[in-house]
């Protein structure tokens, strides 16, 4: 068992209030997870900037001081990139006016420890282990604004209570994938994607989701198909949310033992694992609701 | 004890004949007060529920002519363990609604998610909208009326009992069936191993009648086709017989 709880706000009148709504939708969702969390708010200002690439780095603790850091990566990269070094909570944000892939060539370099969960123009990813109201409060959820918001509350199986194999995953350029479940062929597909020269971060089943998803949106894919190709490659239970910089998609294997329930207005979509999380949303009472189909991907673009 | 808005009587003495309802405030007490209340000794009378909010085991274990209205959306195992009294919910209901109920009526305005009413023994189980997958799985004479579609491997080895859908069924329907009835109005996306299209017989249509008539629906039994076992997965198989 595992929580999802994600929004989508439609109405840039609610981006003020992203973080205080998605922290009362967290909450309701604990219960299916109180081992570890992960967070991924997208827009949100403080944490990114239009024109910059932010790294989210696990951890705030990278064996340096924040200005040693930041000198260490100006050195790597072009002076008028004004590289920023912050710690939100217990994650690490390093921020900078070039491209993400030389951004991360920088870290990988000054930061060789360090492990990337979340990179891109839009998003910051912050997990951690430990009850997930207190990482969220940790972060400061709470008063952060943005245009969508994703949490996830673990209860592990596949892998070890780590905070590198807590939710969310970001792989690519503003992708994030949560999922409640777990794959049951994901050492097969892991393999496969190491041969294509794919290089993972942890063992976790969910990871070898993302990284497929990424393969696939690399080779072409919208997210509609490459979530279609997800369910004819992976086997096993899964509901799984994955947003990008602009969208937000949510699927369910065909068998949909594991739970989802989508509240839609003109002002944002929701999702979470069950309605509780749903019910302090405003004009929930308008909402339309539903749950997912099994095997219907569902996607919502800003 | 409860916290008890507009009346002064103790949340578990019955409430006087045309005395109004004893109304609970989900938001003012916990589920647990709530149950605890409703499985007093002699209780009886009406109920209002309010402010469910979602939350689960809503109303469970009910074995008393009570009348319950959950003015709201419920969580999960909603009225499970259900016996003798009515139950309104005025909203929808999360997984596991009305599970294993033995007797009495739960009604759910809204939609149903997965396995509502499953395994239940007696009873009847009124969803006004949709249902989830795995509707009455493993039914064991409960009576279902379902007002909109149901989801795939519903009435999964079903015993006893009869599952009526005026909309359309999932995937599998009936698989192992045993000797429950199936009426459907729309269309089955497919039958489960050992489950076939029956053909209507005056009883037939007389229980749907009044399996509809009870659940406050208008649509006509002769819209129908029923579904039940071919009866091939009951008995050990001769050939089978030199496997040892």
């Amino acid at each position: 068992m595992c929580g999802i709880a994600a929004l989508q706000l439609r109405n840039p009148g609610l981006h003020a209030h992203m973080g205080s709504l998605l922290s009362s939708m967290m909450c309701q969702i604990v219960d299916r997870g109180p081992d570890s969390a992960g967070l991924a708010v997208y827009n949100t200002p403080g944490l990114v900037s239009p024109g910059q690439a932010t790294l989210s780095l696990l951890g705030k603790e990278q064996g340096a001081a924040l200005a040693d850091i930041e000198t260490s990566l100006a050195r790597l990269l072009p002076d008028a990139a004004s590289t920023r070094v912050q710690v939100v909570g217990d994650t690490t944000l390093v921020s900078s006016a070039v491209e993400t892939p030389l951004l991360m060539k920088a870290v990988k370099e000054a930061l060789p420890k360090s492990t990337i969960i979340g990179r891109g123009e839009h998003v910051a990813v912050m997990k951690s282990v430990g009850h997930p109201m207190e990482i969220a409060a940790e972060h400061g959820l709470e008063n952060m604004a943005g245009s969508q918001g994703l949490s996830h509350t673990r209860m592990a199986t596949e892998s070890a209570v780590t905070a590198g194999g807590s939710h969310p995953f970001s792989v690519a350029d503003d992708l994030c994938l949560v999922h409640n479940g777990s794959f049951s062929n994901h050492a097969t597909i892991r393999r496969e994607l190491k041969r294509r020269g794919v290089v993972f971060d942890s063992d976790n089943d969910t990871e070898v989701g993302a990284r497929f998803i990424a393969s696939r949106l690399e080779q072409g894919d919208d997210l509609e198909t490459a979530l279609i190709n997800l369910g004819k490659v992976f086997d096993g239970f899964y509901t799984l949310v994955v947003t990008t910089a602009d969208s937000m998609a949510v699927v369910r294997d065909p068998i949909a033992c594991k739970p989802a329930i989508i509240a839609e207005t003109d002002d944002y979509v929701a999702m979470a694992s069950e309605y509780r999380a749903l019910a302090s949303l405003p004009r929930i009472d308008n909402a339309r609701i539903f749950e997912p189909e099994p095997g219907k991907v569902y996607t919502w673009s800003l | 004890m409860v916290t008890l808005i507009g009346t002064e009587t103790p949340a578990y003495v019955p409430a006087a004949s045309g005395a109004t309802a004893t109304l609970v405030d989900l938001a003012e007490s916990t589920v647990r007060d709530l149950n605890q209340a409703l499985h007093e000794p002699h209780v009886q009378g009406e109920w209002t529920v309010t402010n469910s909010d979602g939350k689960h085991s809503i109303a469970v274990g009910i074995d008393a002519p009570v009348s319950v209205t959950i003015e709201g959306h419920v969580g999960y195992y909603a009225a499970g363990m259900h016996q003798k009294g009515d139950v309104i919910i005025r909203g929808n209901a999360g997984v596991g609604l009305a599970e294993n109920i033995m007797s009495g009526t739960v009604h759910v305005t809204g939609d149903a998610s997965q396995s509502a009413a499953a395994t239940g023994h007696g009873g009847l189980v009124v969803i006004d909208g949709n249902a989830g997958a795995r509707c009455g799985i493993s039914m064991k004479g409960v009576d279902i009326v379902v007002g909109g579609s149901i989801g795939h491997m519903s009435a999964f080895m079903a015993q006893a009992g009869r599952l009526v859908v005026c909309g359309d069924a999932g995937d599998a329907l009936g698989d192992s069936i045993y000797e429950a009835r199936i009426y459907v109005k729309g269309t089955v996306a497919s039958l489960g191993a050992d489950c076939v299209e029956k053909p209507m017989g005056g009883e037939h249509l007389e229980e749907l009648g009044q399996l509809l008539a009870a659940a406050g629906r208008t649509e006509q039994p002769s819209e129908f086709k029923r579904y039940g076992s071919a009866r091939n997965l009951y008995h050990f198989h001769v050939d089978n017989s030199t496997a040892y």
